[in-house]
Parts: structure tokens; sequence; C-alpha cells
């Protein structure tokens, strides 16, 4: 019986009333809810705050580069399909810098969950904006407001029939556990996009800005349904919805490789007799 | 006269097929016991241009690309132009009749009337393997090989073209001799160096490959992508050479020997990744097969200038190996050795390879790969003590490594400066120690490296001194200098990185001149070896118009 105490409590380098914070938690309740064992589970992580996160639980973690975890994790969960893989990133290392791997993880459907803190903000360099920063948004960076509009993740997701696609916002924990758990179970990529207020960096897009915003999808929303997945992924401004947006049961990509029927390519042996059949194809 | 080797240019554009007959009449000479190396040279492009496929062929060993053509075989008139220069004096010229040559070292055969459009280069297969002295039987073998199921028509006006050549031929005197015939030719494979780097990745355990498409390495990637299934590996091309290596070392991490390749352009986006590889301390072997740069460069041509910046790529201070295969045999053992030097020493390992050899047919003997042990990544979970701390301090640098999720043990890593259970920190003794035990590793491979091949006088009237793919026209350079009475040594090196001095500095010291010749244009290796040993080599000879050095390149540079 796998409890939340086997995930451990460390000391964090976040921001007291960081939405951080609920995001580990929910994270951790996500994980002992889906009786996963810590061994089992392998967290990627980039570089920010958000970035940190895998260092503050008990798991298996490879923290790389700023923008650069979905490739690692594929590889990872390539080389052992039995991790369970979940990739914890900001909106800057995810959609910035990592944009072009964020649109191959989708179209891969590479069996990992993608969970973005996403602050609207650069918070680890402090204050820059991001790529979801809104238009208009004053930094010391952008002392005019950003110029350019913001990127919608979830509606380059769904318009690209990713296989798993939610949005949570960090004042709504158990909501999001229950995401993640939903995400973790999902066979394929899982894109989550947690809406997070930054306390340092964003005086805009505050707390209680998405508190008055954010509703949770009804209960007669269909996810299938690509349509109206488009419709609510578009939403934005008065009306936010959170939930699952949208979700379909592509293959993942791992069954595109008839070798992993076999189980994980760790500890494999070579078949020499093979190899030495291919070398004798060149006499 | 008789003659104990042929060197024979095809030439021709890009969609004539002259890479096909190229191939096929290069794989009819290995069969037939010759000896060869096949020199490619292309535009990058899909049709037209002025493309070249030469075979250096012999009864006895080859080891270099030749200039001076014996045969020439002109699919278009251009070639006759660019190449008649290059033509020896009993050499001879192979071309269409409708090319309307007059000269009289030219074969002008009626291709029309020997095959039908489309299989002409068929025809001219047929003429020129007949002339150096393979039989009919021989080549079709191969033809049918090669082309492997075709339908039945296609593969009948093949072989007509074929005997109408060789009958055609047959019937003419050409003052041409033969290659004598090689009796009980031993068993030889036919492989360039890309294939040989694939196959010795395999025989070491690769178990993933990713890549993004670049000339010259993309080769490595078709041929185990072609393997993969039967090899039970996983080929992946990224989005990008970013996602490449990042791929890679994900997968080295959960237990995957694996490997990337690329060309310069491509590795220069993948650098973050070299340093990455070195923090995180997880193996990866790096294929960098040069071409021209800066920038794109000359893409299908060969050069040797990116020494420096495979040395020096990635930030902060961290060991590596850099090896740099000289022939196919070398392309294979050490792409192996590589794969042991990563997994031994946790990081990133280097080779270094070019268009010229990567795209290089020979004859090789066929490797034992049913002797070569593979890797075995990670240790023993069962002898680690816990809780596990990935970068444990230890006497050499080394620490264990465990796997994900193969046994209850954590494990993690992190590209901050981390402790040794792999959490970032900033204790700054931390850092110091971590720095060191990372360094430490370096000594290792330090002492594991390949000395450079001294071969020749020890005390010779002059050294020359190599690297990478240019080893068989500087030992032939040699050996022909030899020949005229001159004292000539070489001194080549397999591995340039790490350089140690104590091998090779009574050498340079010991030749009465010493000369450093390389495919760049800054005498990258001469400054390595200044750098390290405090010797000058004051004469250097370079070559950075895109094309290998060849034995006559550096006779014609020397009498300068
Ligand atoms: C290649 C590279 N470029 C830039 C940086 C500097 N950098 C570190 S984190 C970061 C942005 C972080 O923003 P985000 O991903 O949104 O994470 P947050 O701190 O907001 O959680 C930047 C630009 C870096 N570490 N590496
Ligand atoms: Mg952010």
């Amino acid at each position: 019986m796998v409890t939340i105490a086997d995930y451990g409590t460390y000391e964090t380098a976040w921001c007291p009333g960081c939405g951080n914070f609920s995001i580990l938690k929910a994270v951790k309740e996500a994980l002992t809810a889906s009786q996963l064992e810590p061994h089992q589970a392998l967290f990627v992580s980039g570089i920010g705050q958000a970035a940190k996160a895998p260092h503050y639980l008990n798991a298996n973690v490879f923290n790389g580069l700023h923008g650069r975890s979905l490739p690692v994790a594929t590889g990872a969960k390539l080389a052992n399909p039995r991790l369970t893989v979940i990739v914890e990133s900001g909106d800057g290392c995810n959609y910035g810098e990592g944009g072009n791997h964020f649109l191959a993880a989708i179209r891969r459907n590479i069996d990992l969950t993608l969970l973005v803190h996403n602050n609207q903000v650069y918070g680890l360099t402090k204050g820059q904006s991001s790529p979801t920063s809104e238009e208009g948004f004053v930094t010391k960076a952008q002392p005019g407001g950003v110029a350019s509009t913001p990127f919608n993740p979830v509606a380059v997701a769904v318009a690209m029939h990713a296989g798993f696609v939610a949005r949570a916002f960090t004042g709504l924990p158990d909501h999001l556990s229950d995401l993640i758990q939903q995400a973790i179970a999902h066979r394929g990529f899982s894109l989550i996009d947690v809406l997070q207020p930054c306390i340092s960096f964003n005086k805009v897009n505050t707390f209680a800005w998405y508190k008055k915003r954010c509703y949770q999808l009804p209960s007669d929303y269909n996810p299938a349904d690509w349509g109206a997945a488009i419709k609510a992924a578009d939403q934005w401004g008065e009306q936010i919805p959170l939930g699952v947006i949208y979700r379909n049961d592509r293959p993942p990509f791992e069954e595109h490789f008839p070798v992993l029927n076999q189980g994980p390519l760790v500890g494999r042996d070579v078949d020499r007799m093979m190899l030495k059949e291919i070398m004798e194809g060149y006499a | 006269m008789n003659r104990n080797s042929v060197n024979l240019l095809i030439g021709g554009e890009a969609g004539q097929g002259l890479v096909t007959i190229g191939q096929i009449l290069a794989k009819s000479l290995v069969r037939s016991g010759y000896s060869i190396v096949v020199t490619q040279s292309y535009h990058s492009r899909i049709r037209g241009g002025h493309n070249t496929y030469t075979i250096h062929a012999g009864a006895d060993r080859v080891i270099a690309p030749l200039e001076t053509i014996d045969i020439l075989v002109a699919l278009n008139e251009e070639t006759m132009t660019l190449h008649r220069h290059e033509i020896s004096p009993d050499g001879i010229i192979i071309a269409d009749e409708a090319f309307g040559i007059s000269d009289d070292v030219s074969l002008r055969v009626p291709f029309k009337e020997l095959a039908k459009q489309g299989f002409l280069n068929i025809a001219a297969l047929g003429v020129v393997g007949s002339i150096i002295g393979l039989t009919e039987e021989s080549i079709a073998g191969t033809m049918d090989k090669f082309f492997g199921k075709m339908d039945q028509k296609t593969a009948e006006e093949n072989r007509l073209a074929l005997s109408n050549a060789f009958r055609w031929t047959t019937g003419r005197s050409v003052s041409f001799s033969k290659l004598p015939p090689v009796s009980d030719p031993p068993k030889r494979l036919i492989m360039n160096g890309n294939e040989a780097i694939a196959l010795g990745a395999l025989s070491a355990g690769l178990k993933f490959y990713s890549f993004y498409p670049m000339t010259p390495s993309t080769s490595i990637g078709i041929a185990l992508a072609g393997w993969a299934e039967r090899m039970g590996s996983i080929v992946e091309q990224a989005e990008d050479e970013i996602a490449a290596i990042n791929m890679a070392l994900g997968a080295s991490f959960a237990g995957a020997p694996s490997m990337v390749s690329t060309s310069g352009g491509g590795f220069a986006l993948m650098v973050e990744g070299v340093s990455l590889a070195a923090m995180t301390e997880t193996p990866v072997v790096i294929v960098v097969a040069q071409r021209p740069a800066p920038a794109t460069g000359l893409p299908t041509r060969t050069e040797q200038a990116d020494l420096n910046f495979v040395l020096y790529a990635g930030h902060g201070e961290f060991p590596r190996a850099i090896l740099a295969p000289g022939t196919v045999e070398e392309c294979f053992h050490l792409t192996y050795r590589a794969f042991e030097l990563a997994e031994r020493y946790q990081g990133p390992i280097f080779i270094l390879t070019d268009q010229f050899l990567a795209d290089s047919y020979r004859a090789v003997a066929p490797f034992d790969v049913e002797n070569l042990s593979p890797v075995s990544p990670g240790s023993d979970p069962a002898s680690s003590s816990s809780p596990y701390q990935r970068y444990a301090l230890t006497d050499n640098g080394i620490s264990p490594r465990l796997l994900p999720g193969i046994s209850m043990q954590l494990v993690v890593a992190d590209s901050d400066e981390h402790t040794e259970d792999g959490h970032l920190t900033e204790d700054l003794t931390v850092r110091q120690r971590m720095v060191e035990k990372r360094l430490k590793k370096g000594k290792g491979i330090r002492a594991e490296a390949i000395p450079p091949q001294m071969e020749g006088d020890k005390r010779p009237d002059l050294l020359m001194v190599s690297w990478g793919s240019t080893k068989g026209a500087v030992l032939k350079a040699a050996s022909q200098m030899r020949h005229t009475g001159k004292n000539v040594s070489t001194l080549h090196f397999s591995q340039i990185w790490p350089l140690v001095s104590e091998q090779f500095m009574d050498y340079l010291q010991g030749a009465r001149e010493v000369v450093s010749l390389e495919g760049n244009a800054t005498g990258q290796l001469a400054g390595l070896i200044r750098r390290e040993s405090g010797f000058l080599i004051e004469k250097q000879i370079l070559r950075y118009d895109g094309l290998p050095i060849t034995p006559e390149y550096i006779l014609r540079e020397l009498t300068k």
C-alpha cells in the first residue's frame, strides 16, 4: 500500500504562497491514489522554478536542460516503457524554449504526462514575458508591454488531436489531482496546462484573477467531441474552462515499435547470430 | 604492360545511374578478390550536377584514393572536359560514340545499339567490367543481388545490356591490360565507413539511436533503421538535433546504450546536450561526420575542420575522448571502443569522421561480431549502498550507475550542480568536490588513450603527421617516397583526445623534419600538438577545397 508519506517532504526554493506548492501536493496525491511506487515513476524536468518540483518528492528524476525535458522523457520511455513518465516544467520551458518538442511529442503521442506549471511568466529569471503572457503585459524586459499575442497551448494541442488535453487551476487542487490521475492512466500523450499564479512576477494574472474566471466544464461536456473541444480550448478571457477538454484513443507511439513487445530495451542481449547475418549481407 | 591496380572514374549527372554501376562494379571487384578504395564526389542535388564515383582497385591491398585515372567512364560530355587531363599515359576513355570524340585513347561505344534507353549505364558497366578483366557471370551475379527482387522485364533488359556490352567489348582490340586474376580470394565484405560505424555500434550493444538527417552522417541512420527490428533496437528521427541528443540521453539514462550522429551544423545544435551528458554523467556516443563549413558550407564534400569544435564543444570543464578512424575497419573498432569508454566513464565520447570516409567503400575482412561482448549498462543494484547516491564520490571519479525502475533504488540525475544523491545544490564546497570528481574520470580516459601509430624509421629525414581519414593517403605517399630512396616515416593519430605527449614526443624530436597533413586550413592537430607538447610543427600541408587528401596531392605539395 503506497501512502503519501512514501513520497517524502522536502524543503523547497519557492516563494511562500507560490502555486507550485499546490501542484506538488496534487502530484503526490495522484501518485498515491494511482498506487504507484516511487521507483516506478520517472520525473523529467527542464529548468525554471517549476522544473525544480521533481526534487521535492521521492522518485526517479532526470532534471535536464531548459526546454528539453520532452525529448529526454521520450528517450527514457522508449528505453523502458514500464516507467510511468511525468514531465514537469514551466510555460517558458515547454512552450518557449522547447516549442518544437511540444509539437513533436503531440504528434508522436508518446505515453507520458506533461504537467505545465503555466504562470504566464518567466519566474526563475525574474519576470520576463513568456509565450503565454498576455498582450500588453509589462515587464522590465518588455517595458512597453508584450507586443505578441499569447500562445494557447490547449488550442494547439486540441487542433493537433493530442491524446489527452486538460486545463487545471492551482486554486482547485483536488480537481488537479484527479486530472493527473486520469492523465497517468491515459495511454498516450497527456497535457495538463495548470494555471498557476506567480505571486512575485505576475501581478496581472493573480489568484483572484483566475478564481473569478475559471469554471469547471459541465458534466455533460463530451471531451470526445473535437468540434466542441476546439471551442472550449479557444475560450479565454472572462471565462476559462477547466477539466478534460479533449481526449481520444489514438494508439500510443510505443505501439509502433514491435521490438517493445518483448519488454524494455534495457538489459536485452545482442543477438550476435543476427548481427553476423546482417554483416554477411555485405559480402 | 602488366598492371596490379587500376583507378577508374565514372562521371556523369545525378540521375544517370552512376552510383548504381559504381556500386555493382565495386562489389564485383571485391567478390573477385580485389582490394578497393572508393571515393564519391557529388553535388548537393538530386538531378544534374557533375558527380563522380572513383574506384581504386588492386590485386594487392590498396589503401588510398588516387587522382590519376586509368579508365575514365564518361556518361556525359562534361565528364570528358573535366577529367581529360587526369588520364594516365596508358589510360583510356569509355564514352558514347554520339559524343563525337576523335581522341585516340577513346573507346567510342555505340551505347544505343547495346541497350535501351534507361539501361545505358548497365551497358557502360559491361564495357568497363570486360576491360578490367571481370567476368560477365560475376557482374551478373552481383547485379542480381544488388537489385534484389525486380520485375522480370527489367531484369531481362539489365542482363541483355550487360551481355551485349561484353560481346561488343570482347570483339574490340582494346589496348588496356587487365587486372591479374586473384586465386582463392579470401572472404571480404564491401562496406563504407558509415556502415562500419553502424555495425560497430550494434556489436557494442547499441539499443537506441536518434538523428536528424544531415549529409554525410545520414547513412548511419539509414543502416541502423534497416536493422532495428531484427536487432531489437530503436531508431528515431528526431524533430531536430537538440531533440536527438536529449532523447539519446534519456534512453541512455534509462539503460539503453545510445548514439547520435550528425555533421557540424547539427552538432552545433547538440552542443548544450554534450555538456548535459557530462554533468548528468550519462553515457552517449556522438558521431560527427565532417563536411566543409562554416555554416552550410559544401554539404557533400569533405573536410577535417571540426577537430577544435568537437574538442571544445560544451560549456564548462569535463572529460571527453575523441576517436578519429582512418579506415573502414577503424570505423567499426573505434565505435565499439567509444561505447566501452562512454559506459565506463559515463559521459560523451566522440567519433570524428568525414564525408570521404563515410562514403568510401572498401574491402574489409569480416569483423568478429560473435566474440565481441556488448557493454552492459549500469551496475548491480544488489551491491549498491542504500539510499543510493548517483554521484557518490569515489577515488577514480566513477560512481556506480544504477538504472531507474530496475530496482527499488531511486536514481536522481541533475543538470544543476548537485549533491552526491543527485539533488540540486548551491553548496560551494560540494561544487568544488563535484568538479574534481568529474575531472578525475579524465585521468582514466587519458590512461587508456590509443597511442598514435608510428611507421618507418624512428629517426627519419621526414616525419609525416596526420589524423583520421587521411591515413591511407599518407601511408601511400610515404611508401612511394621510400621507393625513391627517401627516409620517410609516418605518425598517424586515430585518437586525437586526450593527446598524451609522452606517447609521441620522441618521434617528433627524432625526425630531421616534421610535416603535418590535414584537411583543413589552419592546421588544427598541429595546433593541438603544440599546445599539449610545446612542439612546433612548422611545415604543414593543408587541403580545404572539399576534396580528400591524396598521395599525389601530398607529393606535389612536398616538392613545392
Ligand atoms: C538554454 C537556456 N536559456 C536560458 C536559461 C535561463 N532560464 C532559466 S529558467 C528560464 C525561464 C523559466 O520560465 P518557466 O519555464 O516559465 O519557469 P518558471 O520559473 O516560471 O516556473 C530561463 C529563461 C537557461 N537556463 N537555459
Ligand atoms: Mg513560468
